[in-house]
């Protein structure tokens, strides 16, 4: 298929970027759009343009490091997949496809169309563990039964890959539904009680630090997100928030 | 990890927090309304007399007066924090897209909830304007029934009415005020933490009733003046 | 140097114990004066680094990513293996260790497999203590399923994402470590060079992949957690940037590398489509539990599948043939990976694979459709339900389980495998060997540790399902952070390692150089072009079937591709700032020595074992033959300047607690 593709360019992390427009032929349905990508780029180097940056790794829709904002959706058209998981048989030959890099504040631009999400792990830093020490002596995993419907919905909020496309769908910015899967999953667990109201309390404060803007219940998060991750989870942040500010007696 | 509490100020939650409270409690203040603005399906001089009597009440009555103070404060609330969080919102994305598809995964009016709450906030002047602003400090003719002295809103209110321009801007406003709604209020219930894969379903569909009902109230006593225009037959 | 295992004297089953209360212990106090470095994040190097910062050394993180969460390790799907016995269906450590020294077809050292058949059971505790959310059951207990080349139920799982699971759990303690400035983490850095001071492993040069510059960082002692080199295939189930750049940098330093022919080729993955695939997606091998594999019993029904005249659900029951089931009663589709990879090329090399390349096999749900389906039909009460109803049924319960594989596949192949059945053909997945290390898991650099799959020491010559999770972990919760203290108890005297030395200065300068080199070839053709060509010679001749003639043309080929490589690649852009393709350049670089040393200890090792198989060295029946007389022992090749040219050393295998005996599945 031939397709017209419209890619920022960004030198650098000062530079000054803009949109290029890069014809295209000879694209195949069972690619993926990142091998998509990587064709493109075989060709640029063949004729001495340097190739497109773009953030990648396990090309299996996992490790969250593929991001992209293609055709105004982030990781594409498609649902529940990252744009390493996206098809280009979703396309049709003569369409003309936007590829921008994900856009936040707190997501800035390194080049071309990889961004800095270190954002995120100092949000999970300020307080995504149970602190526990890895000595091993711990009690036995049996000893401490969690109900099965728990046990599932903290997995469900487990699987987040933290890609960042929630941030960079929400028209606001915001990383709430980031935010919220790590404080519900712990929260939703027996070991995780002991600090679930110092944890939402010290992850939304940094989350506030970094720039990411406010949650307007636009929902757009959930559909975008490659894993499914519910909007329950901000809602469940939103109480143990509430409760936690009310009940801190600092 | 250490506790960092900012107590009920200053995070981004706690904003919305405000917002979502503030909001709810201008819903109730909506229904109050609304059941007085029904009264005015009543014509001729009854209605007239109950209309009177009615706005005499709110006008004097010690806890309606208190009531419309918070009622005033949460206007305040309600802007002053709605325009400090799309202040932050905006900021939170300095460089936008070149091509932006967000009709693909939200809803309209969710998107919308900045520009529909200033279309909102305008409305209230212009209503103000006309009618709260009139009862407490303008001219407003009086009469006495049983020795008690009534301000004629209810002639100022239907007169109003008569105006097309001025029905047509109100229906809009209300129309505007019913997506503002129809996205608030269920959405009130999600930033206070209220959801529950069995309850949320009955709470957005009973709040989306609601968004659209209460608008339709206004908007029906609204065109009844304008068709009927009840201050001609008196 | 000869080459010492270090195995503590006295029985398998209290090497461990004994060993670890020997450990001299460094003072706290001392602790906080040592850095230790930690190359990479997965499994191994998370725990690792958490571990270490938690015990009191000044730890340094580095990852290539741009987050420690996003290491390889993330992309197991299956399960990790732990000798808990919960299903009481008779597990035991001594029956885990067991089981994986013969699933590793007798080719991996007793001790290390004993200490790690031990630690498996703190690994679940630990873990559930930090939260990972397992599958458990009804009564709110932890859940298990079986996997490929055992007869019991251990393994244990987080939907198809345990590796996500519990990569994030060690995330979660390295953040914490992070957190109270004990671990300094180096993201998007990328180890090009060790650096040994009087003969000892004292640093290393990072390359920060955003600015371009080569930073110097010293320690007491450096740890490389960096994974497997199964990207030398190109094609093959890792991450794009899984490299072995760290581990042969230490290899040219003088760290053996041992095995480097035992890679494994995992059977379950989704069939290369075209020419410019970029990676291949495995399914997980816990499918194999419900899933039946077979191919037309008949070649003209292979060929008319091909050639999309045949549906597979039209071929009536006796004329599949479910060549596992026939071949391997007694395991039958749950045989351990390398013999399930080689009954899958033999039926496609004898012309009955199913796809447009003739590469392919079917799994196939159908009978568990119906055997779920009658079950919960059953649970549920229903009298007479019809076929399709007991099918929805089945379905119903098959996602429970599988959902999200089942989806991933119809996401990258477009047809659904509730209505067809999988394609799946064989993939280069995992690599038992590594950098050679002894019983501390040190290289045979002082202070070079290497832990998971960067060493070579627990799997042998092939590793069975849910084994990996389960080393790196215990390599970085249990073993190394113990082990290092032998080593580093005897440098509390030392002092901070300046990183002013000539050492430093020279290793930054060969670095310098080589980016240099790659930028200024200015050849024809990309970094890529010529990966696909090593992966195309290494998959042909080092892959799933070896033989003489192959290996050593493959030396060859390989030697000419690294001088056509040098001569002709085409790097744009600077040294300076963001440049993919320089990095991608350095590793092929890498490979492109790597894959010739991988051919020559294919060569040299003249057996068939576990995912090593000769050609020349199998049964009438066309079962490997392993040859315990004479290839008894670890491969451990010396660098010498040609990697074909490499020196070997050999350790001697020696097995006191269990009997050599032809692996059979049968």
């Amino acid at each position: 298929m031939d397709l017209t593709l419209k890619i920022w360019r960004q030198a650098g992390p000062e530079a000054k970027g803009e949109m290029k427009t890069y014809p295209i032929s000879g694209v195949e349905d069972d690619m993926s759009f990142l091998e998509m990508l990587d064709f493109l780029n075989e060709e640029l180097i063949e004729n001495g343009v340097e190739p497109v940056v773009f953030d990648h790794d396990c090309r299996e829709g996992i490790c969250g490091m593929c991001s992209l904002f293609i055709n105004g959706e982030a990781h594409g058209p498609g649902r529940k997949v990252t744009t390493c998981q996206l098809h280009m048989r979703e396309f049709s030959s003569g369409d003309t496809i936007y590829i921008e890099p994900f856009r936040a504040k707190a997501f800035p631009v390194i080049k071309d169309l990889m961004v800095d999400r270190t954002s995120f792990d100092r949000i999970q830093r300020a307080g995504g563990y149970i602190s526990v020490n890895t000595s091993g002596n711990t009690i036995d995993a049996n000893s401490i039964p969690v109900r099965k419907n728990d046990a599932d919905r903290a997995f469900d909020a487990a699987t987040c890959i933290g890609c960042g496309a929630c941030v960079a769908t929400c028209k606001n910015s915001s990383a709430m539904l980031f935010v919220s899967a790590k404080v519900s999953q712990f929260s939703l667990l027996p070991q995780g009680q002991p600090e679930a109201r110092d944890r939402v309390l010290s992850m939304v404060n940094q989350m506030d630090l970094e720039g990411f803007g406010n949650c307007t219940n636009t929902g757009a998060c959930e559909v975008e997100c490659p894993k499914g991750i519910s909007l329950e989870n901000i809602a469940r942040m939103n109480r143990d928030y509430l409760f936690a500010s009310l009940s801190s007696n600092k | 990890m250490a506790t960092i509490s900012k107590g009920l100020f200053g995070s981004s939650l706690a904003r919305k927090y405000w917002m979502a409270a503030s909001g709810l409690f201008l819903c109730t203040f909506l229904v109050g309304h609304l059941l007085g603005n029904l009264q005015l399906f009543v014509t001729g001089e009854e209605g007239r007399q109950a209309f009177n009597a009615y706005g005499l009440f709110m006008t004097t009555f010690p806890l309606v007066k208190i009531l419309s103070y918070v009622t005033y404060l949460a206007v305040l609330l309600h802007t002053v924090d709605g325009l400090m969080l799309a202040r932050q919102n905006r900021a939170a994305r300095p460089i936008k897209y070149a091509y932006e598809k967000q009709s693909a995964n939200a809803s309209w009016a969710s998107r919308k909830m900045a520009l529909l709450g200033t279309l909102t906030l305008f409305f209230i002047v212009i209503h103000m304007r006309s009618f709260w602003y009139e009862m407490h400090f303008g001219y407003v003719p009086t009469y006495k029934v049983d020795g008690v002295e009534y301000k004629d809103l209810w002639t100022i209110t239907v007169t109003a009415f008569e105006n097309w321009w001025y029905t047509a801007f109100y229906v809009v406003a209300l129309l505007g005020l019913a997506f503002h709604l129809s996205h608030g209020v269920q959405s009130a219930f999600q930033t206070l933490g209220v959801n529950h894969p069995r309850y949320t379903p009955i709470i957005k569909k009973a709040m989306g009733a609601f968004a659209w009902a209460v608008p339709a109230g206004f908007i029906a006593v609204a065109v009844f003046l304008f068709v009927v225009q009840p201050g001609q037959s008196i | 140097m000869a080459l010492d295992s270090k195995i503590p004297a006295g029985p398998l089953a209290e090497k461990w114990t004994t060993h670890k209360g020997e450990i001299p212990l460094v003072s706290p106090a001392n602790k906080r004066l040592m850095d230790v470095i930690v190359v990479g994040t997965g499994l191994a190097g998370s725990s690792a680094a958490a571990s270490l910062a938690e015990m009191g050394y000044n730890v340094k993180a580095f990852c290539f990513q741009d987050s420690p969460r996003r290491a390889h390790s993330i992309a197991a799907q299956g399960g990790i293996n732990a000798a808990k016995n919960y299903q009481n269906d008779g597990d035991s450590v001594h029956r885990l260790f067991y089981d994986t020294i013969k699933g590793g077809d007798y080719r991996s050292r007793e001790a290390n497999v004993h200490r790690l058949a031990e630690v498996s059971k703190n690994i679940i505790d630990q873990c559930v203590a930090q939260g990972v959310p397992f599958a458990r059951d009804y009564g709110g207990l932890l859940d298990n399923r079986s996997f490929g080349g055992v007869q019991v139920s251990r393994t244990f799982y987080a939907k198809g994402q345990t590796g996500q699971q519990l990569l994030l759990g060690a995330y979660s303690a390295l953040n914490r470590q992070i957190a109270k400035g004990r671990v300094k983490m180096y993201a998007r850095h990328e180890m090009q060079e060790l650096v040994k001071v009087d003969g000892k492993a004292r640093g290393i040069i990072a390359k920060n992949l955003v600015t371009g510059e080569f930073e110097r960082h010293s320690a007491h002692a450096v740890l490389l957690c960096t994974g497997g080199y199964g990207n030398v295939f190109f094609l093959s189930t890792n991450a794009m940037g899984s490299n072995v750049t760290a581990a042969w940098k230490a290899h040219r330093k003088g760290a053996h590398v041992a095995n480097p022919c035992f890679t494994q080729i995992h059977p379950t993955c989704i069939p290369v489509s075209g020419e410019n695939q970029s990676k291949l997606t495995l399914m997980s091998e816990s499918l194999r539990n419900d899933g039946r594999i077979w191919v037309p019993a008949k070649k003209e029904d292979a060929l008319a599948i091909r050639a999309g005249k045949l549906h597979p659900t039209d071929l009536k029951e006796e004329d599949r043939d479910y060549y596992l089931e026939r071949r391997y009663p007694a395991f039958g589709n749950l045989v351990p990976r390398d013999v399930a990879s080689r009954a899958a090329k033999e039926r496609c090399d004898e012309g009955y694979g199913v796809n447009k390349t003739g590469e392919a096999v079917y799994l196939d749900f159908a009978a568990a459709f119906m055997r779920f389906g009658r079950e919960e039909s059953h649970v549920k009460g229903l009298t007479n339900p019809s076929d399709a109803e007991i099918k929805a049924l089945g379905e119903k319960v098959v996602e429970g389980k599988y959902g999200n594989l089942f989806q991933m596949y119809e996401k990258i192949t477009a047809s659904n495998p509730y209505k067809e059945p999988m394609m799946i053909y064989p993939a280069v997945h995992y690599t038992m060997g590594g950098l050679w290390v002894d019983y501390n898991l040190m290289t045979s650099i002082p202070g070079c540790f290497a832990l998971g799959e960067a060493n070579f020491s627990d799997h042998g010559a092939n590793r069975l399902g849910a084994s990996a999770l389960m080393q790196g972990l215990a390599d970085g919760y249990f073993v190394a952070p113990y082990t290092v203290g032998e080593f580093l108890s005897n440098d509390i005297r030392t002092g901070t390692i300046s990183t002013d030395s000539k050492e430093f200065e020279e290793a930054e300068m060969i670095c310098r150089d080589r980016t240099d080199k790659f930028i200024n070839v200015n050849g024809t053709k990309s970094v890529d072009f010529f990966h696909k060509r090593l992966g195309k010679i290494m998959w042909n001749e080092v892959g799933m079937a070896r033989n003489k003639e192959g290996l050593e043309q493959a030396i060859e080929d390989i030697q000419a591709l690294r001088e056509e490589f040098y001569n002709n690649v085409r790097v744009l852009g600077s040294a300076k700032g963001m440049n993919p393709e320089l990095d991608k350049a350095g590793r092929v670089a890498d490979f492109l020595e790597l894959g010739e040393l991988m051919a020559k200890d294919a060569l040299e090792r003249n057996e068939s074992c576990g995912g090593h198989f000769r050609m020349e060295y199998r049964s009438e029946e066309g079962e490997a033959l392993r040859d315990d007389k004479n290839f008894t022992f670890v491969s451990a090749w010396e660098y010498t300047g040609v990697p074909s040219e490499a020196k070997l050393h050999k350790e001697n295998l020696v097995f006191d607690n269990v009997e050599l005996k032809t692996r059979s599945y049968k």
